[in-house]
């Protein structure tokens, strides 16, 4: 049980996908300024990349080890990631039209959202078992969340502040999430692996 | 041939990867601990953007738009894998460096980019020159914010550029001021964003101060024209 915490938390806030992995900047910059729409981001991301994970280790463990292909890894992943973000997508709007509504345009952004991809890969360069994997994803996707969130809400104050004019926009935007990152320097002390 | 040197300038700088588009992002933060990462990196994503935009611009009669992006993505997975297993080959230890992010090219939005934006669209020779400057653009990018982070960090330049790149690159090696203490911060994330935040900054001002001069001179083109004017 123990173990199984450690990861959710490693993932999520040690090891945070945006601010010490690198991973997702993209969607983090691009889809920050407003608090409502890095939700919506966030929560796409959350199911993509936690099914995502879990379906690459099978992929992985059942189809590439067993027929000796490892090489093709990055083309078998990026297709199952560009399958589920399709299926994904047509899951919601026949389940959920108001979901679908909620979610709609971030889903295609997905695909090319490189967390998902290195989280993908990362987790099987990893002794993980199954359930380890859908805790690794999911905890790196409650990471991004998080960040995005926190991060929107920064933006929303820094849209109303006085900037001096050379530093407006995006290049505050970056040290603002530097500053951000020495925060989450903080985690580093957790006792998690 | 004037048609490409505008293509090239344009990829290089006016229309920068980094410093305008704001694309590949990540793996600019996370492999510029040094300049010479910084290199690596950027030269093995030139490789595969030229070719990348040169198979494209070259099948683009045979693909049908409906199924471009799906096929765009599998023509540009499988010059990733090539140029992972080659620098896996020929430059191991650059390889366990860059690690996960030499497979990561693939989802870098650069690459698809140019796919969609350029290379779907134009001839062959086009495709390459914009590949390369492109390419070429984004690895200065990466070789300023690693050149900033590992002088402010640790005060070398290019270091261990013979170990990770090969024997020919040992004359890059600089020290700039012996016996420095450190400064960890550029070298951990944070360093990433906060160099990046102030480049962006200083481009900025650095256009701003060309666009004042030419507005000046636009309404004074000299001063003795100027005032037989106002007389």
């Amino acid at each position: 049980m123990r173990d199984y915490l450690f990861i959710l938390l490693g993932t999520a806030l040690v090891n945070n996908v945006v601010l010490a992995r690198f991973l997702g900047l993209c969607p983090f910059m691009g889809v920050s300024n407003k608090v409502d729409s890095a939700l919506g981001m966030g929560m796409a991301t959350t199911f993509v990349l936690t099914l995502a994970v879990a379906v690459s280790w099978l992929v992985e463990r059942y189809v590439l080890i067993p027929l000796d292909i490892a090489f093709l890894r990055i083309l078998a992943f990026i297709l199952v990631i560009a399958a589920l973000v399709q299926f994904t997508e047509m899951f919601v709007r026949k389940a959920s039209p108001t979901l679908y509504q909620a979610l709609g345009i971030y889903l295609p952004l997905i695909t090319t959202n490189c967390a998902v991809f290195g989280m993908a890969l990362l987790n099987v360069q990893q002794p993980h078992s199954f359930l380890q994997s859908l805790l690794f994803g999911f905890g790196s996707a409650l990471g991004f969340t998080l960040v995005m969130v926190l991060f929107a809400g920064l933006r929303e104050r820094l849209a109303l502040a006085e900037v001096p004019e050379t530093f407006a926009g995006a290049p505050i935007g970056f040290i603002v999430a530097g500053l951000l990152a020495l925060a989450f320097m903080g985690f580093v002390g957790l006792p998690v692996k | 041939m004037n048609q490409y040197r505008g293509i090239f300038t344009e990829g290089l700088w006016g229309n920068n990867v980094v410093f305008t588009q704001m694309l590949a992002l990540c793996p600019l933060m996370a492999v510029t601990t040094t300049a010479t990462n910084g290199l690596g990196m950027g030269l093995a994503t030139t490789g595969v953007l030229l070719a990348s935009n040169m198979l494209i611009a070259g099948c683009r009669n045979f693909i049908t738009p409906d199924v471009r992006i799906p096929v765009f993505v599998l023509l540009i997975a499988s010059l990733v894998t090539l140029a992972d297993m080659a620098i896996n080959a020929w430059l191991h230890e650059l390889y366990k460096v860059l690690g996960l992010f030499i497979p990561l090219i693939v989802v870098n939005c650069a690459v698809l980019g140019r796919a969609e934006a350029f290379a779907s669209k134009q001839p062959v020779q086009a495709a390459a020159v914009d590949g390369l400057a492109m390419g070429l653009g984004y690895t200065l990018a990466l070789i300023l914010i690693g050149g900033c982070r590992e002088i402010l960090g640790s005060a070398t330049l290019f270091a261990h550029a013979s170990l990770l790149l090969g024997d020919s690159f040992a004359f890059l090696e600089t020290t700039l001021i012996p016996q420095y203490k450190g400064f960890l911060l550029m070298l951990l994330p944070p360093g990433g964003f906060l160099v990046l935040g102030f480049l962006l900054a200083g481009k900025r001002a650095l256009e701003r101060r060309a666009q004042q001069r030419k507005t000046r001179l636009a309404m004074n083109p000299n001063p003795a024209a100027g005032q037989t004017a106002a007389l």
